[in-house]
């Protein structure tokens, strides 16, 4: 599967995308080699994420990543990012496709829906997120601690605001 | 919170079930836990605990920069830390917008596929001490010795040689082996086949040594097969347990020796190839069980195709520069992000990078393979009896320090 | 014989129903953890000779001592004395030093040498280093190899009290020593072990060769071997 084909069928999927969905999708960000991104708001993701799994046959789930922009230098936003990267494995002509669906919600109240009822495989890495960023997964089926241990008191550790203890002087 | 969630999980209750931490100190789990809850023989319910070697690898990055950030990122998947740095390479690579050498590309391929085998005879050996063979562990040990003597080879240091750097590796295989090696191997080969290196003397020249230890080993597998994977034992201890059907495997999200197993054709190395990997002619070994026995098989088929895949590459090696450019440690990356994944030993393993154009990565996130097949166990480890636990455990080839990072 | 008590260089803790856990590390930089919004530290102390009249305060702040006390009695000193002739001594001395079994506890990552230590190139029977069994109560070694962590370390310490004496501890790696390549930036490892169990050897690498393991069993040897027998 060649480099030109991958990027054909991407930009076939972000048309379709943008002619179902309007201006839900807020931004695009295609660079053909590196990362294929769509950032929706956080109501509407499930919807998203249901039609891409039913339509666009993408049903596995790479993983989840959650940012914290708030110290980048040019464009720092008080947000935390969510990103879920997701392939297929079903389709023959999407197997080296990877999409990624993020969404932005505020540091100050971080509640955003699960996606565990479109994509199962989701359930421990949203766990990971929520104890990294503290971010809420509305709907998730069990919702708790997973590598941080059970006494961790201070702040979610991947905030930019916590510094590591041996740094902080 | 934590302390009634401590207390509810450790308590013993009486009654008909009853709840135990099969925990971090037990020779079937290494430093891993699992909540077990029995009725008599049967388990009702698994919940995994990981966390017993979270070291902030995510937060450590973005205090070192690009270049040393490779050495203790090798160190989640310490058995197979080439298939863990090679997506981070590949990242930066992209960001930076270079390719390496040929040669270069040849030998990364080389090391990431002796680190593979190396990774699954620690595997294999240690299946049959889980099964109740424990020949199986000395006979991979032993064999895994050279390999990793090769590995020290090429790189400088047994498992942790930091050989990758953004703009190809460190530095060259030499011309020659040293003469102890080739004496000792030459020892050992006759000493395991039975009969002398055909044409006489074993080579010194690296690249005719490679050769032979393939040969070697090629040999040996087929010494593998009766052995352990074909005795009656491990045949009735891993045969129908464990059982993941295609449907689930894709749902859940699993990689690796675990999705081949259940029936799944995928590989990263043919589906998004990179390197070398597209001018080297392999299979990718799939089985239809869904069960531990598959698995075991797709790992053991596995190793024959690295073998096929180091040979051609070793005999395909062109000459040349091995790296683009020696990079100062302070190097900096443009701004953007990427995602790149490669085949690690347990799985595909992948890498997403924010950078801002500074020194540092401002956010690398590891999507490891045994973190991603750890769903698999609550829903694989389930009205099965205790003594199936390691074996279903162990097949899912699940590594609790790369889980945790 | 004056008062004996060995005490671990540290902070003595980990106290199984969810007291506050609290390590320590009186070197430069910070690396504490705390719950709650208590202060103390506690004091790191190295082995020394307690003068008797201080022995029930030092036993009641540091909850940890294997004390003998002076004049303990006729007998326990004649028997005490008998032990440590130096031919049942070294009988003594000889038997442990040669059956040593390990607990069988993978810490981190320096597990994977470990486990090439006891394959068949580097055979670490010969040395008197048995195949480690599942039961804690019938070990006498403890090999802490590669990274602790703050999860782990409560689990470690538990491992450590519950082994019968005589044991002995080697800290294996530099994460087990110092923190090692985790020692600035990580939240959630402990800097050393030697903060929570009393170490005999230590031993660098990351991760040491199996021969640099072997020297490490061959020194813990001597150890044992110029061991008073109490």
């Amino acid at each position: 599967m060649s480099l030109s084909d991958v990027g054909e069928i991407l930009a076939r999927l972000i048309e379709d995308l943008k002619k179902k969905f309007g201006d839900k999708i807020l931004e695009v960000n295609v660079e053909p080699k590196k990362i294929t991104k769509v950032l929706v708001a956080p109501e509407c993701i499930k919807e998203v994420a249901e039609y891409l799994k039913s339509e666009w046959a993408l049903d596995y789930i790479k993983g989840v990543t959650g940012i914290d922009l708030s110290r980048l230098p040019n464009m720092a936003q008080e947000v935390l990012e969510v990103i879920y990267h997701v392939g297929s494995l079903s389709s023959e002509a999407l197997k080296a496709v990877t999409l990624s669906l993020s969404t932005k919600i505020s540091i100050s109240d971080p509640v955003m829906p699960s996606l565990t009822s479109v994509w199962k495989g989701a359930e421990m890495h949203e766990r990971e997120v929520y104890e990294m960023l503290g971010v809420n997964f509305k709907g998730h089926p069990d919702l708790r601690r997973l590598l941080l241990p059970e006494f961790w008191s201070d702040k979610p550790p991947l905030r930019k605001d916590y510094v590591a203890p041996g740094r902080e002087r | 919170m934590a302390k009634e969630e401590f207390k509810s999980l450790e308590v013993y209750e009486t009654g008909p079930t009853l709840t135990f931490s099969m925990g971090p100190q037990h020779p079937g789990t290494g430093h891993f836990r699992m909540v077990i809850t029995v009725v008599g023989d049967m388990v009702v319910r698994c919940d995994p605990d990981p966390g017993f070697v979270h070291r902030g690898e995510e937060k450590m990055c973005e205090y070192k920069t690009w270049i040393t950030n490779i050495p203790h990122l090798e160190r989640p998947a310490i058995l197979d830390s080439a298939g863990m740095t090679y997506p981070y390479v590949l990242a930066v690579e992209k960001l930076m917008d270079i390719e390496p050498p040929e040669r270069a590309k040849y030998l990364r391929v080389i090391m990431a596929e002796l680190q593979r085998i190396c990774s699954h005879l620690y595997w294999l050996g240690l299946m049959g001490v889980f099964a109740g063979h424990a020949t199986m562990y000395m006979w991979c040990f032993g064999d895994r010795e050279y390999l990793v003597d090769l590995t020290q080879l090429i790189g400088g240091q047994r498992i942790t040689h930091s050989y990758f750097v953004p703009g190809g590796v460190r530095n060259d295989a030499p011309p020659k082996v040293p003469r102890e090696l080739v004496k000792d191997f030459s020892r050992y080969y006759r000493m395991i086949l039975g009969k002398d290196y055909p044409g006489g003397e074993m080579p010194e020249d690296f690249r005719k040594y490679v050769l032979a230890v393939c040969d070697f080993f090629d040999a040996r597998l087929d010494e593998y097969y009766p052995m352990l994977l074909d005795s009656p034992i491990f045949i009735y201890r891993t045969k129908g347990i464990g059982i993941l059907k295609r449907e689930d495997a894709i749902s859940l999200g699993v990689v690796g020796p675990v999705l081949r197993g259940s029936g799944v054709k995928s590989d990263t190395r043919i589906d998004e190839p990179y390197d070398a990997y597209p001018y080297i002619k392999f299979n990718v070994p799939t089985m239809d069980g869904c069960d531990s026995y598959s698995r075991m098989m797709v790992g053991y088929y596995e190793m024959k195709e690295s073998v096929k895949i180091i040979r051609q590459a070793v005999e395909q090696m062109p000459e040349g520069p091995v790296k683009l450019k020696q990079h100062p440690v302070t190097i900096k990356v443009p701004a953007g992000e990427v995602f790149a994944s490669a085949e690690a030993a347990r799985g595909q393993c992948s890498f997403y990078i924010r950078s801002d154009g500074t020194d540092k990565p401002y956010r690398v996130k590891i999507c490891s393979p045994s973190f991603r097949n750890l769903i698999a166990m609550p829903y694989l480890i389930r009205d099965v009896r205790i003594a199936d636990i390691p074996i279903i455990y162990w097949s899912l080839n699940y590594w609790p320090v790369e889980c945790d990072r | 014989m004056g008062l004996y008590a060995r005490r671990c260089r540290g902070a003595s803790f980990l106290l199984y129903n969810n007291y506050p856990l609290k390590f320590s590390h009186r070197k430069a930089g910070t690396f504490c953890y705390s719950l709650g919004n208590s202060k103390t530290v506690i004091e790191s102390v190295e082995e020394e000779v307690v003068p008797s009249s201080d022995v029930e305060e030092v036993l009641r702040k540091y909850k940890h001592g294997h004390v003998y006390k002076e004049g303990g009695g006729g007998l326990k000193y004649v028997i005490y004395k008998l032990k440590n002739l130096s031919l049942i001594k070294y009988i003594i001395n000889w038997g442990r030093l040669c059956s040593m079994w390990p607990v069988h506890l993978t810490t981190a990552c320096c597990s994977v040498e470990f486990a090439a230590l006891s394959g068949p190139r580097y055979d670490p029977e010969r040395f008197g280093w048995l195949t480690a069994v599942g039961s804690l109560r019938q070990s006498d070694i403890l090999l802490i190899e590669g990274t602790v962590t703050a999860k782990m370390a409560q689990r470690v310490r538990l491992i450590y009290d519950q082994m019968p004496e005589p044991k002995w501890v080697i800290a294996m790696g530099a994460c087990a020593i110092s923190g090692g390549l985790y020692a600035k930036d990580s939240y959630n490892v402990i800097q050393g072990i030697d903060d929570i169990i009393p170490v005999d050897v230590y031993i660098p690498g990351c991760p040491p060769r199996p021969e640099t393991l072997f020297q490490g069993i061959l020194l813990l040897r001597d150890k044992i071997m110029n061991e008073v027998i109490k």
